[in-house]
């Protein structure tokens, strides 16, 4: 459990951050809070020369609440999601669903970024940012641009953001007073990945829904989302069981999860249905 | 304040002795992270070990090329078997009487297996040398089912074809390691025959691993001037490893000074002889400078001694009211690569034989068949005696079975079926004489505390709710009497690789009235130094707090087998008292020529000798030390030490009633305790703080086997579980509260009374979680299912039972 060696590098500015990816190329990786690259690289899954720390690049912090938009910066960690009370006011979801990953002492140094960035399906943040709608922005050598967040999975560890760009914001539209929003999530113990794991919103005859680990991908079904706008949650679980391909692994076979996953679904459904103005 | 204006109860109470909830002396190191475990030993100029692993579960090993790792600047040494072979080192003993690798011989039996040993000069090279090394390996087929092993033409053990004959008598099949039968055959299958109602059952304990925090590490020096090997390591049993490594190596045994520093958990993973373990003291010898090897937490996992993996082929015969009238078990046992499963020496079951549990059973009879597999070798003895967490798992289930095939309560069918207390000491039919019990009143108290009518009016209305659709969540009360069989053991019985398993303490007195203890056990956190200065306190009237104790250090501590089973009260805890009434005996000698009366004339009061009639004369224990070094006592030699080794007559038998409420959700497989009691009967109590630990650590620890934690494999023999996010140890998050009690059935021949405790918790937990499991969906048809009951497999019995619709 020691990783092989590598040249670690602390770069304080974003442009700073993406010249060294220039000059390393594959050999380089970004790190945010660690908790997926790290254990890779101790297990020797994952080997890189260079690691490139974004711990000191201020550009990367901080939450801005707007009256439409709020923006994260993508070294906003687990714990100031929680804890930041302006953030819990307009999106209660994003307070709810930081609740539920891995456990305190993680959340203290993973962050929102990295968790979306690596493309790993068992995260919880990529769902939510598909129900949300979120946009993520990226930098890179040829300057910046913004991907939907529904547009940025492409399969497990892969996603729309070039090897040399980095992950910089994320904003969210906020969704306003009366819509009703909820994250259910099960999982085997405190510290796992979700088994299943659901997030809605539900409300002003808009809905959205998507759905965690049970794909390659995090699952947002705009079908699901439209049968729940019109009210209709049969309609909505049964096209969010056809979009979600589940795998067996030690939480369970397929048969299991997609049941679990149904579960979860109405559990989070009744749930923002029942906050929703 | 004058001592003689004390009350003998405030004496009492200022000694801290037996009965105290005196806070633990090792925590002032503990919490300060001032400990000192392994991997703090820090040695000039030491080396640092690796492996090299199979990533195969069964393979030839075709050839290993070390060029590539020797190349690397900081690299030593790289160790294959074809080094150790010349030293007769490549395989090493077992506990369990056979042999195994120390380093691939040719082949790998499972994932995991050590196949070369790189030694570097810091564990950052050692780890990257690691990778360099190149195994050529050729698949062969894998066996990780034992019925399967039994009848496949794979031969899993090369070494041992053509031998008919293990160490535990006839080899059926070359994957067969033994047969080990008690009872009595054809009375039970009588029985059987015409009995009025037989419940048959297969009970499977699967596969699970201690886990203890601290991994399995050593650090060994070889003073090649002195000639003399100093070993240090996560030794449960630091007198056995000298003898073995003086056995193994042929290095003499005083040269040899094993010590086992703090050990942070053992719970049976750190009883057995690792390659690690080996392999840094021949790396020593080879270099001349100190080793450490330390493994990593999927290295402890896959590769270091699990636990259970017992296949329990049950029958239960009754009388149509409930009586039982026989018992009948098959345990198919997977051992794995290697039977290196740590029981005394004529048990290869351990003490499975003591499944009739807390019953008065007249017929019964047991087979075990141990089988080779490709899995991780061990079988130990995982926070309980030797496999009586299985035997009691089995008997908790099959009495539920029966329950469910006469339709009755299993809480009644428990309490017409218990040996009474005029039984004792009883005789078993599976030949083991139970010391003392009181079964009827520890359970009625148990039953009491809970209201368990109550609960059952609560479940049943539960039921209703259910039926009618107001609820998705079941009640289950799962009820469990355990007997535990601890205390290993009689010498005439009990040895392993022939070692006696006495066990001894010796105890010295200073001039001013202080005192230090050593023994030959080792604590991993069960609080020793606290406890045994306890005993000594009240036979000896010196406070705890001026006795220190130690333990761990060959050189220094008196023989003994080491800390597991729950044998350090029930053994050394005997040794102590004894040796602290050899001191008395001494002292009453000189308090009487220090109050020129006679030995007879004086009697004992708390901290002192006192003249009979006379309690104004005394002389306390602080002044009779004094005495004992600075006068010259007519036929007395100066001094105050005294040595014991204790050789018990007899096992001692802790039992207890637990009782768990659970809640299932039926649609998502999850659970969540409401309440759990449990009561324990450990005889006398020294600490009840520390009785108090010891069953919310043991309880943890069946809540996680009961609930999820398991060693699983692929078909290829893959470890599937070989991380803590996969391995399930509990956290705070997922640990309920749990409800302590008691009763106090002393054993009668320990010297005070006590029977031990620290494991009688994962013996009666794992039971009472999985029955509030079973009883939950009993209502509904379920019989049986087999642990762990995770989500998944929960949710699986509610499918199976139809409630999905």
């Amino acid at each position: 459990m020691i990783p092989a060696g590598f040249e670690y590098h602390r770069p304080g500015d974003i442009a700073s951050a993406i010249g060294i990816l220039q000059e390393h190329g594959d050999e380089a990786r970004v790190i945010a809070g660690g908790h997926s690259l790290i254990p890779m690289m101790k297990l020797r899954m994952a080997e890189m020369g260079h690691l490139v720390d974004l711990q000191a690049i201020e550009e990367l912090k901080g939450i801005e609440i707007g009256p439409d938009t709020v923006t994260l910066g993508a070294m906003v960690t687990q714990h100031e999601l929680i804890t930041h009370d302006g953030l819990s006011a307009a999106i209660p979801l994003m307070r709810e669903a930081a609740l539920q990953i891995a456990d305190p002492q993680v959340r203290y140094v993973g962050t929102v970024g990295g968790n979306v960035a690596n493309g790993d399906p068992g995260n919880d943040m990529p769902g939510l940012m598909q129900c949300l709608n979120a946009t993520f922005e990226l930098s890179g050598p040829d300057g910046n641009r913004s991907v939907a967040a529904r547009d940025f999975y492409e399969a497990a560890y892969f996603t729309a953001r070039e090897d040399e760009e980095i992950l910089t914001r994320i904003s969210i539209r906020v969704p306003g007073s009366g819509v009703g929003q909820a994250y259910e999530k099960q999982k085997r113990k405190i510290g796992d990945y979700a088994t299943a794991a659901a997030a809605v919103m539900v409300g002003n005859g808009t809905a959205s829904v998507a759905m965690t680990n049970l794909a390659d991908t995090p699952i947002w079904s705009g079908e699901a989302s439209n049968a729940l706008a019109g009210g209709d949650v049969d309609g909505c679980v049964s096209a969010m069981l056809d979009a979600i391909e589940p795998v067996e692994d030690n939480r369970g076979p397929v048969e299991f999860k997609k049941h679990v996953a149904s579960v979860m679904l109405r559990r989070a459904i009744t749930r923002a249905q029942s906050r929703a103005g | 304040m004058n001592d003689q204006t004390l009350t003998p109860e405030e004496r009492a109470a200022n000694l801290k002795g037996m009965g105290c909830a005196r806070k633990r002396v090792e925590d002032v190191r503990f919490t300060q992270g001032k400990g000192n475990y392994v991997d703090d030993i820090k040695l000039d100029g030491m080396l640092f070990g690796d492996f090299v692993r199979s990533p195969y579960a069964h393979a030839r090993v075709v050839s290993v090329n070390k060029e590539a790792a020797l190349a690397l600047p900081g690299v030593i040494a790289v160790l294959t078997a074809e080094d150790l072979s010349p030293l007769g080192l490549h395989w090493m003993p077992t506990l369990a009487g056979d042999k195994q690798m120390v380093l691939a011989d040719g082949k790998v039996l499972f994932q995991g297996q050590e196949v070369a040993f790189v030694v570097a000069e810091d564990r950052y090279i050692a780890a990257d040398a690691v990778e360099l090394v190149e195994v050529e390996y050729e698949e062969l087929p894998v066996l990780t089912d034992p019925f399967e092993a039994l009848k496949s033409d794979v031969v899993l053990r090369e070494d041992l074809e053509g031998q008919t004959e293990g160490a535990h008598g006839p080899r059926k099949h070359h994957n067969h390691i033994f047969t080990w039968e008690q009872g009595d055959k054809d009375a039970t299958e009588a029985v059987l025959a015409e009995a009025d109602v037989v419940a048959e059952e297969m009970v499977y304990y699967h596969r699970t691993h201690p886990c203890p925090l601290e991994t399995c590490g050593s650090v060994a020096s070889m003073d090649k001037v002195t000639g003399k090997l100093t070993l240090y390591g996560t030794f449960q049993a630091p007198h056995a490893i000298r003898t073995v490594v003086s056995l193994i190596s042929g290095l003499a045994e005083h040269n040899i000074r094993v010590i086992s520093p703090d050990i942070g958990g053992g719970f049976g993973n750190k009883v057995g002889a690792y390659a690690g373990y080996v392999c840094s003291v021949v790396a020593s010898i080879v270099t001349g400078k100190p080793v450490k090897w330390v493994e990593d937490r999927m290295e402890n996992l896959m590769s270091t001694a699990f636990a259970r993996d017992y296949w329990m082929q049950g029958k239960i015969a009754a009388t149509k009211e409930g009586k039982i009238t026989g018992l009948w078990c098959h345990t198919t046992a997977d051992h794995g690569g290697f039977d290196a499963c740590a029981d005394p020496t004529k048990f290869p079951a351990g003490f499975m034989n003591i499944c009739t549990g807390s019953y008065d059973i007249p017929t019964a009879y047991l087979a075990v068949d141990g089988v080779y597999t490709n899995k991780a070798p061990g079988g130990v003895a995982y926070r309980c005696s030797f496999r009586v967490t299985e035997a009691a798992y089995f008997i908790e289930r099959m009495i539920e079975v029966l329950a469910i095939k006469l339709n009755m309560d299993a809480a009644e069918l428990r309490r017409i079926n218990f040996i009474k207390a005029n039984q004792f000491p009883y005789q078993s039919a599976l030949g083991w004489e139970y010391d003392s019990g009181d079964y009827h009143t520890a359970w009625d108290k148990a039953l009491k505390a809970v209201d368990y009518d109550g609960l059952r009016a609560d479940q049943a209305q539960r039921i209703e709710e259910f039926k009618a659709g107001k609820t998705r969540k079941l009640l289950g009360i799962g009820l469990t009497h355990f007997t535990e069989i601890v205390g290993a053991g009689p010498v005439k019985n009990c040895d392993i690789l022939g070692l006696g398993m006495f066990d001894s303490c010796e105890i010295r007195i200073h001039p001013t009235g202080s005192a230090i203890a050593r023994l030959g056990t080792i604590s991993q956190g069960q609080g020793h130094a606290t406890t045994f200065a306890q005993i000594i306190a009240s036979e000896i009237g010196l406070p705890a707090d001026d006795i220190t104790l130690e333990e761990g250090d060959t050189d220094t501590a008196p023989y003994g087998l080491g800390t597991y089973g729950s044998r350090s009260t029930p053994v050394a805890g005997a040794a102590t008292a004894m040796a602290a009434r050899k001191i008395r005996a001494k002292a009453q000698m000189i308090a009487a020529y220090l109050l020129e009366v006679h030995d007879n004339d004086v009697e004992w009061d708390v901290d002192r000798f006192a003249v009979k009639g006379a309690p104004e004369r005394f002389k306390t224990m602080k002044e009779i030390a004094f005495a004992a070094y600075n006068q010259a006592i007519p036929g007395l030699e100066p001094g105050l030490e005294a040595v014991s080794y204790y050789d018990p007559p007899n096992m001692t038998y802790p039992f207890g009633a637990y009782i768990c409420v659970m809640e299932i959700d039926v649609d998502t497989g999850e659970w969540e305790v409401r309440q759990f009691y449990a009561l324990d009967d450990c005889g006398t109590r020294i600490n009840p703080m520390i009785i108090d630990g010891q069953v919310h650590g043991g309880v943890t620890e069946a809540l996680a086997i009961a609930m999820g934690q398991e060693i699983a494999y692929d078909e290829m023999g893959n470890v599937k579980t070989g991380t803590l996010m996969d391995f399930f140890l509990p956290t705070a998050w997922e640990t309920p509260n749990y409800i302590t009690d008691y009763t106090v059935t002393p054993s009668p021949h320990h010297p005070i009374g006590a029977k031990g405790v620290g494991e009688s918790p994962n013996v009666g937990g794992v039971p009472a979680f999985s029955n509030a499991v079973h009883d939950a969906f009993r209502p509904f048809g379920l019989v049986q299912s087999h642990m762990p009951h995770d989500h998944w497999r929960i949710w699986k019995i509610a499918n199976g039972l139809g409630m999905h619709g």
